[in-house]
């Protein structure tokens, strides 16, 4: 796996936009960016109707997810490209998401909307349909999800990638700043978890930085690439991106991503937690 | 939700003894910039969160006492504010040269 191989441009999406066996999917938590304008040909998921049973704190299962892709257009032999906002965060997850239900196929815009805005590229509110598929999902494959007992299990022994601001982190803030502060019942981190916050993997413009680059992120924060990994921050979407990182990019080995992250952790009765930075 | 809610708008609801809200517009050439990506930086330049701005150009973080910048970017240039925000409303202005 290489860049190559997971990531494009936004001048790669431009020109392959309406290819056969690609599907341009935005994901975004606040559908209404797509419905204001979005890719030509693009399908939306939503990160929150259509990624999360509607009842249990969970994914939609295999057969949810095969009745979502079917009635998206999405077949198994296509190629998924996606894209979103918030520096690509849910569309991270997406891709993670994509995975863990068995399409090996997917890429991400490199910059997501974000750098298809600041770029001024065309968007249009045209609506999109596809023809249904009939999609067929695997199981699950949990060696990329993490659950809370391993989490704590790793306290000391695995790498703890904390992907939250440094606020957070230390304990200051218990949720990103763009939202009311509250979310789980205590503000910190998990012990032996290093900070590296998302968005030091990322330009302004939201597409990644170098492989050296990042490379020496992690590296300078204390990361061990022989061991495994666990990546978490407060409902694993921000987590996905650094997933996304150091599996995808940087080709590390045994890398989860903790989706209950600190809303779940934060909240479990009894748990280890550290606070400062 | 990682997601920002939609920007601007009423602060009905959001409780301005606990909360520390920094919002403001970005405007260019005297007219607001929709769709602006509004960032906020903490005290050592590291981001904290990122918005876009609403149709009348509007921003609004939480965030905690202290300094911080704000730093906004669209295709007609960006803005950069230092600001030092207490508990309650904080009101800035980002102005696109």
């Amino acid at each position: 796996m290489s860049r190559s191989d997971v990531l494009v441009s936004a001048e790669w999406a431009q020109e392959h936009l309406g290819d056969a066996g690609l599907v341009f999917v935005e994901v975004d938590e606040d559908t209404s960016a797509y419905d204001k304008g979005h890719l030509e040909g693009a399908v939306k998921l939503d990160w929150k109707t259509d990624l999360q049973d509607p009842l249990r704190r969970d994914f939609v299962d295999k057969e949810q997810f095969e009745a979502l892709l079917s009635a998206k257009g999405i077949s198994n032999d296509d190629t998924v490209v996606l894209y979103g906002g918030n520096n690509n965060w849910f569309a991270a997850y997406a891709y993670w998401y994509f995975k863990l239900y068995g399409h090996d196929a997917v890429k991400l815009v490199d910059g997501g909307r974000k750098k298809w805005e600041l770029d001024s590229r065309p968007l249009s509110d045209a609506e999109v349909t596809r023809p249904a598929t009939q999609y067929t999902a695997q199981e699950p494959d949990t060696s990329i999800r993490a659950f809370r007992d391993e989490v704590v299990a790793a306290i000391d022994t695995k790498n703890l990638v904390d992907v939250r601001s440094p606020d957070e982190f230390a304990g200051k803030l218990v949720a990103p700043a763009h939202l009311p502060q509250e979310g789980a019942q205590r503000p910190g981190h998990i012990p032996s978890a290093v900070n590296v916050p998302w968005s030091k993997a990322a330009n302004e413009d939201g597409t990644f930085k170098s492989d050296e680059e990042l490379a020496a992120l992690y590296a300078d924060a204390g990361f061990d690439g022989s061991k495994e990994t666990i990546a978490y921050c407060r409902i694993g979407e921000r987590s996905s991106h650094t997933w996304f990182v150091l599996k995808e990019l940087l080709g590390h080995e045994n890398v989860k991503n903790y989706d209950g992250s600190w809303t779940e952790y934060g909240s479990l009765v009894g748990v280890p937690i550290a606070k400062g930075a | 939700m990682c997601g920002a809610p939609k920007q601007g708008g009423a602060l009905a609801g959001i409780d301005l003894t606990t909360q520390t809200v920094i919002q403001g517009s970005v405007w260019h050439d005297g007219a607001p910039v929709a769709g602006a990506y509004v960032r906020l930086l903490d005290s050592s330049d590291e981001f904290t969160a990122e918005v876009v701005t609403s149709p009348e150009g509007e921003f609004r973080f939480f965030a905690a006492p202290g300094e911080w910048k704000l730093r906004s970017l669209a295709p007609v240039g960006r803005a950069e504010r230092v600001l030092s925000a207490e508990v309650g409303l904080n009101e800035t202005t980002l102005a696109i040269a």
